[in-house]
């Protein structure tokens, strides 16, 4: 009763929905055919054995790159977080005029538009939009690596424990699970941040992080519950592993492809999320420089300075896409299933 | 089934607990003096302040503070903001218009989710199933007060088709911040049928139906799609908090006056009872629609049975 | 392949009484590693009453060519590259989409190998039954669903009347067959095709499968083609078989004389590789090596690889399926020798 929401089935179709033709073909490859030329079904190479999962996991991830590195998407997803990389750590490179905090801004060329000497306009304080813009990207990077980072080693950690011993610790992780889910994670950062009346990168981070773990602990925790029982960590056990080790070696690298796929999306939802606060002015204050704070700063200008706020959008909107992209590929590579 | 639910709904009652009381303690362990930001500029006589503290219950213990609300909750008394209005006033006046809002944006979901995932998972590969899938992707990286920002200019300030802030003019007013809100979950929608009627369409008993003679309509209409729509039914129901909590954006965007907006002025106004009122609502809605969703679950798929 | 239309095909009768005629069917799956060749130009009839047997291991093209006449190769990736499949003299791959569905479960209908993933598990086994009238017969729900009671009753599931609102997960995996073929004789079809009937269930079950199916074909007179790998199977009830291998048949004729003494090395290593019981103590023959790759076939004899008798002349040359004995075919160059004649 620890986890009401997983029914006695979850899969949509049969125990086996692959169509009888698929058999058929499979089966014509040598590769998958027994000597006596009865077919062996995909997949079925029992349970796996101590031995074959160390190179099940290095075909996994061999065949995951091969994949990759053909997939136009995924390159652009990483050229486009490679320059925004870039941005984030060495703004200068990319424009000459400085952090747009230490002057350089003059009221005259308030709200101007896009021109040639300045190619995104000038925004309320006639500071120059496209340094505004160039400098927004370091905090959306930095507070979506952070917490999903943060996040991840907390839902990692419980989700360890709480599928490795079970009992009154799992049942007392999965009600918290709930509740926590049952906060969105917008509300509950208002709430939260609320608290602060001087909020930073630290506190935005830390109330992100405290509504974001709860997907890698069940991911991480049905992997350790199915694999904890089968034989080859029986095996390990019986040589004498810790458990620690037993998590470290045999369940972390079977988990690691989900959690990472979802990690990478997360990203992208994370970096949202904090524009999502500052622009309600519940998140980053002035004088931080936040993609969402500008959108902020223009929300009364759409009519008359609509590039005040399109601007900081579109980069916003990429990085998160670029996230997505990059998660996708991954989830594509990883997951065979699905191809 | 009937045991199910109530064991369910027994479950619910700690989670609640749980939730108003993480709600209660982060809204009032807050630092800061609601009394005197009320108050503004002008400081109150030390008589006032000390007697709107005592009213309020703000000098007690954090768990005292708790008991008391628990205990007008208990008899139907949701409390009441710092200005005497009582906090179930305030909810009937903005729960109709989150409704709405949120019907609004559920039948969006619904509909073109359903549509789109329906005609690109059945024709795959498609110039109709690559739009879908570029489309959906940007749709999904595009936070939803940008997306907001981008529907009022578009549709609201250059076309002038719809109206672009408040519901006064009524039911029309709906429509776009409705599409806004749902426009996230209406992608995934989109996707998450998409992937589940290629899968399945994949599945032994496709081939049955055809080998019966039905039509591909019926293939796919009445073999199939129930099978897709499982998933689906899972995401709406766990997306109920996406929504909620991008109503808090929406209405703020436009001026909508509903729970979202509410909950985000009391919190900045550190209105305490207002705040908890109304989050701790949010969070009821999300169990008892969690608990929906299983209970549809079972009802499309006969397999799953809960005892 | 010309030739295949002036000669008397598998059939032991004349093609003119025949009711299923294949003729040169050539099937192909075009995916993203190259064109698998699945059919090669296969060949054979079916009369009224008779039985069958397509026998071959996985992968050899015989669900293909079942699921080919049946109209319901998924395509893409499968495309019908050649020939004729003549159901009572028409062509059924000339028709429109609509006359193939009219025919679909009506006149020809099919019990797949797996029951419980060929039926759909969100629906009464009753419904899924019952579907059969309502979309061919135009039966209102409570006719149907009585209708589909007593075909329950036909193929022996007890207790028809409280079972028939169940769903297909909660019968065993014997009854579920039960169900796939109340389905498949609901109409009265013509011709069954019975794609690995048995093969996912147990033995005592298969038994009584197989004889449900024989009692069906014997009071309705359908034609019934029995894929299958079990040679067991197949001597019990067919009355003739065809051998597939690489998507072709490689002999044909009589069961009990094929049986009796194949005329092609591939059929003698099948025939050896399954344990009898007059044989009781002596080691099986396994055919050697692996079925071949059909995205690229061997030249020459697709069997060469594998065959205990390969000459060079096997890589080199294609052997088509010509008359050995009267009544006998087989595609070896050697058949004569093979058969001992």
């Amino acid at each position: 009763m620890s986890e009401p929401r997983t029914p006695t089935t979850r899969g949509t179709g049969g125990p086996e929905p692959s169509a009888a033709l698929d058999r058929d073909l499979l089966a014509a490859t040598p590769s998958t055919t027994s000597a006596d030329g009865a077919p062996v079904p995909p997949g079925s190479g029992g349970a796996p054995s101590a031995q074959s999962d160390d190179t099940r996991q290095a075909s996994l991830w061999s065949d995951a790159w091969r994949q990759l590195r053909r997939n136009k998407l995924f390159l652009i997803a990483v050229v486009l977080l490679g320059v925004l990389t870039v941005m984030a750590a060495f703004p200068g490179l990319f424009t000459s005029l400085g952090d747009p905090r230490e002057g350089g801004c003059s009221l005259s060329n308030s709200k101007m538009p896009p021109s040639a000497q300045a190619w995104f306009g000038y925004d309320i304080q006639g500071c120059d939009h496209y340094t505004n813009v160039i400098y927004g990207a370091r905090v959306s990077m930095i507070i979506g690596l952070v917490v999903v980072a943060g996040s991840g080693v907390i839902g990692l950690v419980l989700g360890a424990l709480a599928g490795f011993y079970g009992g009154w610790f799992d049942i007392l992780v999965a009600r918290l699970t709930d509740i926590v889910y049952g906060l969105p994670i917008v509300l509950g950062a208002i709430l939260i941040l609320n608290a602060f009346p001087n909020r930073g990168l630290l506190q935005v981070a830390v109330a992100l992080i405290a509504l974001s773990w709860m997907t890698v602990l069940r991911l991480f925790r049905s992997s350790v519950i199915s694999v904890k029982e089968t034989d080859y960590v029986a095996a390990a056990r019986a040589m004498g592993a810790t458990n620690l080790r037993i998590i470290l070696k045999h369940i972390l690298p079977n988990a690691l492809a989900p959690v990472l796929v979802y990690s990478t999306i997360a990203i992208g939802g994370i970096i949202a999320a904090e524009a999502t606060l500052s622009f309600l002015g519940i998140g980053l204050q002035l004088p931080a420089v936040s993609w969402g704070l500008q959108i902020n700063s223009g929300r009364n200008l759409l009519r008359t300075a609509p590039h005040v706020i399109f601007f900081p959008s579109i980069f916003l909107s990429v990085t998160v896409l670029s996230w997505i992209l990059l998660g996708d590929a991954l989830r594509d590579a990883l997951d065979p299933k699905l191809r | 089934m009937a045991r199910y639910i109530a064991r369910r709904l027994l479950l619910a009652i700690p989670v609640l607990f749980g939730a108003s009381f993480l709600i209660f303690a982060m809204v009032f362990a807050l630092p800061g003096d609601p009394i005197r930001a009320l108050a503004g500029e002008r400081a109150l006589p030390a008589a006032v302040q000390a007697q709107l503290n005592e009213e309020y219950n703000l000098n007690d213990p954090l768990l005292v503070q708790y008991g008391k609300y628990v205990a007008g909750l208990a008899q139907g008394d949701l409390g009441e903001d710092f200005r005497g209005r009582p906090v179930s006033d305030i909810l009937e006046q903005t729960v109709p218009v989150t409704v709405k809002l949120s019907l609004v944006a559920l039948a969006f979901e619904a509909v073109f989710g359903l549509i789109a995932g329906v005609l690109a998972g059945i024709r795959q590969k498609s110039f109709f199933d690559s739009l879908v899938l570029v489309t959906t992707t940007l749709v999904v990286s595009i936070p939803v007060f940008v997306l907001g920002f981008v529907a009022q200019y578009v549709l609201g300030l250059k076309l002038g088709i719809f109206p672009i802030a408040g519901v006064a003019s009524g039911f029309s007013g709906y429509l776009l911040p409705g599409f806004v809100l749902a426009a996230l979950s209406l992608a995934y929608v989109a996707r998450l049928t998409r992937t589940a009627l290629v899968e399945n369409l994949r599945n032994d008993y496709v081939r049955t139906a055809k080998a019966k003679g039905l039509s591909p309509m019926s293939v796919v209409g009445k073999h199939t799609l129930r099978n897709s729509l499982i998933p689906v039914v899972t995401f709406l129901g766990a997306d109920l908090g996406a929504l909620l909590s991008g109503a808090v954006v929406t209405e703020g965007i436009f001026n909508i006056p509903g729970l979202g907006r509410a909950v985000f002025q009391a919190i900045q106004n550190q209105e305490g009872t207002v705040v908890v009122g109304i989050v701790t609502l949010f969070v009821f809605v999300y169990i008892l629609f969690n608990l929906l969703v299983d209970v549809l679950y079972a009802a499309l798929d006969p397999r799953i049975r809960y005892e | 392949m010309t030739s295949s239309l002036t000669h008397p095909q598998v059939s032991g009768g004349p093609t003119g009484s025949a009711l299923l005629e294949v003729d040169d069917l050539h099937v192909e799956f075009r995916t993203d590693y190259g064109v698998v060749n699945a059919v090669n130009g296969i060949s054979y009839t079916l009369s009224a009453g008779e039985t069958l047997a397509i026998l071959g291991e996985s992968g050899c093209g015989k669900s293909v060519s079942a699921q080919t006449i049946m109209g319901i190769l998924d395509s893409p990736p499968g495309f019908v590259t050649g020939g004729e499949i003549r159901y009572q003299g028409r062509d059924l791959l000339q028709m429109s989409a609509k006359e193939q569905r009219d025919i679909r479960g009506e006149e020809i209908s099919i019990v797949f190998q797996d029951a419980l993933s060929s039926l759909n598990p969100v629906f009464t086994v009753g419904m899924q039954i019952g579907e059969m009238f309502r979309r061919h017969r135009g039966y209102s729900r409570g006719d149907a669903k009585k209708a589909a009671v007593e075909l329950m009753d036909r193929v022996r599931i007890p207790s028809a009347k409280e079972r028939v609102g169940d769903y297909p997960h909660q019968f065993s995996g014997g009854m579920r067959q039960r169900v796939m073929i109340a389905m498949a004789i609901a109409l009265d079809p013509a011709i069954l095709i019975a794609d690995e009937p048995t093969t996912a269930l147990d033995v005592t079950v298969q038994a009584q499968i197989m004889d449900l199916l024989g009692e069906l074909q014997r009071d309705t007179g359908m034609g019934l083609i029995l894929i299958t790998h079990d040679l067991a199977v197949v001597g019990e009830i067919a009355d003739r078989i065809a051998v597939m291998y690489a998507g072709r048949i490689v002999e044909t004729g009589a069961t009990d004389a094929v049986f009796g003494a194949p005329a092609m090395p591939y059929t003698q290593g099948l025939m050896a590789s399954i344990a009898r019981v007059d044989q009781k103590g002596q080691r099986l023959n396994p055919i050697v090596g692996a079925p071949p790759n059909l995205a690229a076939l061997p030249t020459g004899c697709p069997f060469h690889p594998r065959c205990p008798r390969a000459t060079p002349r096997c890589p080199t040359e294609l052997p088509l399926l010509r008359e050995v004995v009267p009544g006998r075919r087989a595609a070896c160059h050697y058949a004569e020798e093979v058969l001992g004649v």
